[in-house]
């Protein structure tokens, strides 16, 4: 387990280390997070490095990663803890168990992420916990998930309460289906994720793809910063950049030109809609503007 | 000497929460703890950073704050103070500082003197006039005042829930309830048997939920006499009596530009909701741009709240006002509807006429898109405020 960062610094330069370029701002709310041990709350758009960041954090700190995925009607059984019935079913009938008290004992208890992340016995370190999209569980979640982030600790009525002796490092996002409750954000740290800045993205595209043309790699990043102004339905993230970036180096591409382009929309773009509203014309245009903006 | 941070903070704090963010005494203190961190602060933008990371909470606020930020914050020679945390304590005059245009509510959080001093002006009128609209329909930007709701009208929102179940699809969620001939409920067979040798097994089986509903209401003058009711309806629906089986249901209002109101009609009185609502819109009465504003709808909202299985009721005469490409628009932005949605509702208060014929172009673009075309006062409710207003 590796030391938390001393600086704001430190943890930019560490998470790059983890191949996560992280702006300043992000970085900063992230060694706050870290520093006053709260949880980080992460909103934004899909494909801006939400989820990467939990990923990133975990590897910088050399600490498991927990990830609990959230969806509609996520329940505790499933999110932190539920008994093993069959088995201790199948105990009581081979006689296996003495008394009625050894019925709730550990060994017949199944650990669900969150429930893993705050034992002592599995992770004496205190992980990375990734709450990821907790806009999509109910309320009724979010409110069981207040005592958990603020006291880090599980009352298991037939075991009594667990607690975790080293805090675990939360990182929730959101992708903002619905507000998340007030009362679980006042608990955390709240960072806006954006799509990431002209130079932002070819530095990641760099670290990603160390072999890239320089030149291929700006232009690429001009263009999708320019498909990111134009309005459609799904703007391309990060990751999509990359997907592309691959498809245009299996494809041997030097030069962006409008066949390869309309050839290879479908990578970026993820509705037929904003695929016939960049084909053709526009798809010119943009190549055109990328020209100019590389060149000047 | 750190006195003065902290005092600046919270005046800070204080100017934020009257601008309308919810910044309570423990975020202020957050923001102290923070600034106090070892290895924290280099340079200026970290100052920010930091305290935005402690004091936002919403990404509607981050405009907000950026410009309360640079106001209150505007000190040149801010770093060096803050590292020694000696910066005296901002003193807002009302001569010098200029409040800025972009937003009245900050404007009036940071100045609250301001009336004070000057003569009371008169609110200012704005007129927008719009190239698509025909000449004489204009953006009114005023608020309404509505009348509160009488009893009557409360039940016949709430009566209009009902009629509106059929409607509404359940799927089984992955939570359990007790019956049925689903799966073995281990824990009930488990304490039953504790209790007895030879109890029978007990079963579950998935609870079921009310597929999500998204309203999508026009409010624009040619519907102002239907607007209130719906939003009466909207809030019935979203604050049901009996809290079983509620639908997940997501508002939203338009005229010449979208509104989501979910949030305002939670709520519990239905009055004070709905005056929310008027007090947040900012086009009621107005213009329409359907088009337009489905097309926001799409782009914005649509991949959040609609699922496969959700029910769209849109409520609408469908009178756009517009050119051809307008037209254009509104049958593109119907139809991407109709594909994020199970089945796509219009409510359309015309139907009520009798020897009503789709003439407009408005309706002719939007007919071929929806699942069902409905007269409004197939909620009862609605035909019977119609009526009502009518008489009046």
């Amino acid at each position: 387990m590796a030391e938390l960062p001393a600086s704001i610094d430190a943890t930019q330069q560490g998470l790059r280390a983890q191949g996560y370029v992280a702006p300043r701002e992000l970085a900063t709310t992230a060694f706050l997070a870290l520093r006053l041990a709260r949880p980080l709350f992460l909103e934004g758009e899909p494909g801006t490095g939400k989820t990467e960041i939990a990923k990133a954090l975990a590897g910088l700190l050399e600490r498991p990663l927990i990830r609990l995925q959230c969806y509609e009607g996520l329940d505790l059984a499933s999110a932190a803890y539920e008994w093993n019935y069959a088995r201790q079913m199948l105990e009581i009938k081979s006689g296996a168990l003495a008394g009625g008290d050894a019925l709730f004992a550990r060994r017949f208890l199944i650990a669900r992420p969150l429930l893993q992340a705050i034992d002592p016995q599995a992770n004496p370190v205190g992980p990375v916990l990734l709450i990821d999209e907790l806009d999509r569980a109910d309320e009724a979640f979010e409110a069981f998930l207040l005592e958990l982030l603020s006291e880090f600790q599980l009352s298991i009525p037939e075991l009594g309460l667990i607690k975790a002796v080293a805090p675990p490092i939360v990182v929730l996002t959101s992708n903002r289906t619905r507000e998340v409750h007030d009362a679980v954000k006042r608990r955390c740290l709240y960072h806006w994720v954006d799509f990431p800045s002209a130079e932002r993205e070819l530095e990641i595209l760099r670290l990603k793809l160390p072999g890239i043309d320089a030149m291929l790699a700006r232009r690429i990043v001009a263009l999708v910063q320019g498909l990111r102004a134009m309005d459609l339905y799904k703007l391309p993230g990060i990751a999509e950049t990359i997907e592309w970036s691959r498809a245009l180096l299996e494809l041997n591409a030097l030069v962006l030109d409008p066949a390869t382009l309309n050839d290879t929309l479908g990578v970026l773009l993820k509705y037929q809609d904003d695929i016939a509203k960049v084909q053709g014309s526009e798809a010119a245009r943009l190549l055109a503007q990328v020209e100019a903006e590389v060149h000047g | 000497m750190a006195d003065f941070l902290a005092q600046n903070v919270m005046h800070f704090g204080r100017v934020l929460r009257k601008a309308g963010m919810s910044v309570g005494t423990d975020r202020v203190q957050l923001a102290l703890e923070a600034l106090r961190i070892e290895g924290g602060i280099a340079r200026r933008a970290d100052f920010k950073a930091t305290l935005a990371a402690c004091l936002i909470d919403r990404a509607e606020h981050r405009a907000l704050f950026e410009q309360a930020f640079y106001i209150f914050w505007r000190d040149p020679d801010l770093l060096g103070r803050v590292l020694a945390m000696l910066l005296p304590r901002v003193q807002a005059r009302p001569g010098t500082l200029t409040p800025p245009p972009e937003n009245r509510r900050l404007a009036e959080a940071l100045f609250p003197r301001r009336d004070a001093i000057e003569p009371a002006r008169e609110p200012e009128q704005r007129l927008e006039l719009d190239a698509h609209l025909s000449g004489s329909e204009r953006e009114l930007l005023r608020q309404r005042d509505f009348e509160t709701m009488t009893p009557e009208e409360w039940a016949q929102a709430k009566r209009a829930l009902t009629r509106l179940r059929p409607w509404l699809q359940t799927r089984p969620t992955r939570r359990f309830r007790p019956g049925g001939a689903g799966r073995l409920d281990w824990r009930a067979t488990l304490r039953a048997q504790a209790r007895q040798e030879l109890a029978p097994p007990r079963w579950r089986r998935p609870r079921e939920r009310i597929a999500p509903l998204v309203i999508l209401a026009d409010i624009s003058g040619s519907m102002s006499r239907y607007s209130r009711m719906l939003l009466h309806l909207a809030h019935g629906l979203a604050n049901p009596a009996e809290r079983r089986q509620v639908p997940r249901v997501h508002s939203f209002v338009f005229g010449t530009r979208l509104t989501p109101i979910s949030r305002l009609l939670r709520q519990r009185d239905p009055d004070l909701a709905v005056a929310a609502v008027a007090q947040r819109v900012a086009d009621w009465s107005g213009g329409t741009r359907i088009g337009a504003c489905l097309h926001a709808f799409n782009r914005d909202w649509a991949r959040r709240v609609l699922t496969s299985d959700a029910t769209l009721l849109l409520v609408s005469d469908g009178l756009e006002a517009g050119d051809a490409a307008a037209l254009e628009q509104l049958a593109f932005e119907a139809r991407r509807l109709r594909l994020s949605c199970r089945r796509l509702l219009w409510l359309n208060p015309l139907l009520r006429f009798e020897g009503f014929e789709p003439k407009a172009a408005g309706i002719r673009a939007l007919l071929p898109e929806v699942d069902s075309h409905l007269p409004a006062h197939n909620l009862a409710s609605l035909e019977q405020l119609v009526e009502l207003l009518l008489c009046n």
